[in-house]
């Protein structure tokens, strides 16, 4: 159990480091214990706010936001976060009626746009694509 | 609208119109006349009074003419002379060489008894001691009769003058012809019909008339007290009027009576009657005409304007309740969809915890995976309903290119071949060879046909037709597809809903009543329009409508 655990840890800590800004919180944290189970590093926030405040304090090489959300919403977001953090790679997530945020997104510096439902093989795939596209950057 | 509404409205209208024109025309039309009848009435009457004292002073005159002749004959000759036959008939040839009005003449003594007599009658014997007139012209010196038989028994009057000479009393005494003076009186310038003549004090024609026997009626009012100047008054009898005008002689006591024919006299006022009326009459028959053609025409028109405005409406309150179900199944699809994302990632982490060994060791392992499995495949059943909701709610622009649509339709009828003829279905086609290309969203038109021709299967049930055609309106520039079939057809309720969303006729679970509010919104993007007749029993046809050339 313990080894398990620690193998886990393990995997995490090479993986990229993703950060998933989505309102809906359930989804949101359902989507980060998937992930980490998948080897990235995961932290999760509730809000654009939030995701920058993240940003602030630690490195992340994949962010995974959330287009439709109260507030500040997924664009503000992404031109904040390539204002501050240019390298990070930022892949949209919009429900039906935001792809053209999505396209808009995509102008902004997005990596990728992906619309929901999406299955999870997709946007791990999609995550380590975009890993390795800012690496080589 | 209600066509009695617009019935109302054209009563008014031609109502108003008729009131506004035909009461000043007419009017205007009876003031005229009316003017005009009293003014020549007038003009009548005066002309009447003028011939009456014309004639009076007429007669007069001649009554004069032939008073003083006597009695120059009388006061020029001696006693002696007119007492002499001889001498009295070359007198009375004297006097009748001007004029034949005088007859007889006759020289009486005071008792009564001609003394001699110059004329074509055997008077010699006459004695007139008794006779008014006798006693008359005693007390007045000359003296006109009025008519009588006299001693003859024919109708004729005299003239007397009283000589006096050497004490004694003589009387000289003519007849007047009363053929002579009954043309004088009747000699005027009367019309075809007037008349003329003279009455004594108690009604007594003096003169002959040239028509019949007169009433007393006629004149019977200006009898009585003599009065100066003409009067006129209108008479009525047996079906004819006339006009009456009477005046007193000064010479003598009778009155002159004139006739005129109303009729006569007032022809050109009947004339002037008549062309009023028919000016009056054929401008109110062209107003009437006028007016129900006007009115026609607006009530036509006010008709059509209406029966647009109500289409027009229809199809406003059609999109604009398309619009409201659009936002509205955006906002479910929305609101659901996130719990579903959810639900999704919750099933996907139980997948993902099925692979740790002691979730596997569990003896409800498998229920745990069938669970799993049933909970993302009705999250995916979910989602699939949301996505058609998205879809119907969805404004994107139709994508623009060249379609044939007989070979769309072809095409699309592949996909339900299996179906159709495992159902017993004929497909009957009517496809126009030269139909253009038209500037369409192929796969959204496809979708529209697969939905038509679907229903059309499903209404036929087991057996039947379906009959498609198409045809092209060169002058609209539209293409024109029917889709039909001949199956048992829509009731009223289910025609007015048909378009609605999530109405359907079908199963639970069999249709989500989306397809064809979804059809009608794709055709009124692609810029086209669709109806359907249906007849219960009969079947029921859908008509769509395309442009050539998409404008948007």
């Amino acid at each position: 159990m313990t080894e398990k655990s620690n193998a886990q840890i393990a995997s995490v800590r090479t993986g990229p480091a993703v950060l998933v800004v989505d309102d809906e919180r359930d989804f949101m944290e359902t989507l980060v214990k998937r992930l980490e189970r998948r080897g990235f590093k995961v932290t999760g926030v509730g809000s654009g706010r939030d995701a920058l405040a993240a940003l602030g304090q630690n490195k992340y090489d994949v962010v995974i936001l959330d287009v439709m959300m109260p507030g500040m919403d997924g664009l503000e977001t992404l031109r904040e976060i390539k204002l501050g953090w240019p390298r990070t790679q930022v892949i949209l997530l919009s429900g039906h009626g935001g792809e053209e945020m999505g396209l808009r997104g995509m102008a902004y510096g997005a990596y990728s746009y992906l619309l929901k439902p999406v299955s999870l093989t997709k946007l791990v795939d999609t995550a380590y694509l975009a890993f390795e596209e800012g690496g080589v950057r | 609208m209600s066509i009695f509404r617009l019935k109302d409205l054209g009563t008014k209208i031609a109502g108003m119109a008729l009131g506004f024109s035909l009461i000043p025309l007419i009017t205007l039309g009876v003031t005229m006349y009316s003017m005009f009848a009293s003014t020549y009435h007038s003009k009548v009457r005066a002309n009447i009074i003028t011939l009456a004292e014309n004639k009076r002073q007429g007669i007069d005159l001649f009554l004069r003419e032939q008073v003083s002749q006597l009695r120059t004959m009388a006061y020029s000759n001696t006693v002696e002379d007119l007492s002499s036959p001889g001498k009295l008939d070359s007198i009375l040839a004297t006097m009748q060489l001007s004029s034949k009005t005088f007859i007889d003449l006759g020289l009486i003594n005071e008792e009564g008894r001609h003394v001699s007599y110059a004329g074509p009658y055997n008077l010699a014997e006459a004695n007139y001691k008794n006779e008014d007139w006798f006693h008359q012209v005693m007390v007045r010196k000359i003296y006109v009769s009025d008519v009588f038989e006299g001693f003859r028994g024919f109708p004729h009057m005299i003239i007397a003058v009283k000589i006096q000479d050497k004490g004694r009393v003589w009387i000289l005494r003519a007849t007047i012809d009363s053929d002579i003076f009954d043309s004088l009186v009747r000699w005027l310038q009367l019309g075809d019909k007037g008349d003329a003549y003279l009455v004594n004090r108690s009604g007594a024609l003096q003169t002959r008339p040239r028509f019949g026997n007169k009433s007393e009626d006629i004149y019977s009012s200006f009898l009585g007290t003599p009065f100066s100047g003409a009067k006129v008054q209108e008479h009525e009898s047996d079906r004819k009027k006339i006009f009456v005008g009477g005046i007193w002689l000064q010479e003598k006591d009778w009155l002159l009576v004139i006739e005129e024919d109303r009729q006569g006299e007032l022809a050109p006022l009947f004339k002037t009657q008549a062309a009023t009326w028919a000016v009056v009459g054929s401008g109110i028959a062209f107003i009437i005409i006028g007016t129900l053609m006007l009115t026609r025409m607006i009530v036509v028109q006010q008709e059509r304007m209406e029966r647009e405005q109500a289409q027009l409406n229809e199809e406003l309150i059609q999109s604009s309740k398309m619009a409201a179900l659009g936002k509205l199944a955006a906002g479910v699809a929305h609101e659901v969809n996130n719990p579903l994302a959810v639900i999704r990632e919750k099933a996907g982490w139980m997948r993902d915890l099925l692979d740790e060994e002691d979730v596997k060791s569990s003896p409800n392992f498998q229920e745990f995976v069938d669970a799993v499995d049933k909970i993302e495949q009705h999250v995916e059943r979910a989602g699939n309903v949301v996505h058609r909701m998205l879809g119907f709610a969805r404004r994107m622009e139709p994508v623009c290119n060249d379609v044939y649509i007989n070979d769309l339709l072809k095409q699309t009828a592949t996909f339900l071949d299996n179906e159709v003829r495992f159902r017993n279905i004929a497909l009957n086609w009517d496809l126009r060879k030269d139909l253009p290309a038209i500037q369409s969203d192929a796969s959204q038109l496809q979708q529209v046909i697969l939905n038509l021709i679907n229903n059309a299967i499903d209404a036929l049930d087991k057996k039947g037709n379906i009959f498609i055609s198409t045809n092209f309106d060169s002058q609209a520039d539209m293409v024109e597809v029917r889709i039909r079939d001949d199956g048992p057809g829509m009731d009223k309720e289910v025609q007015r809903r048909v378009f609605d969303p999530f109405f359907t006729t079908k199963k639970v679970g069999e249709g989500t009543g989306l397809g064809l509010s979804i059809s009608y919104s794709i055709i009124n993007k692609l810029g086209g329009s669709i109806r359907f007749e249906s007849e219960l029993g009969k079947g029921t046809e859908f008509i769509i409508l395309l442009p050539v050339k998409h404008h948007d």
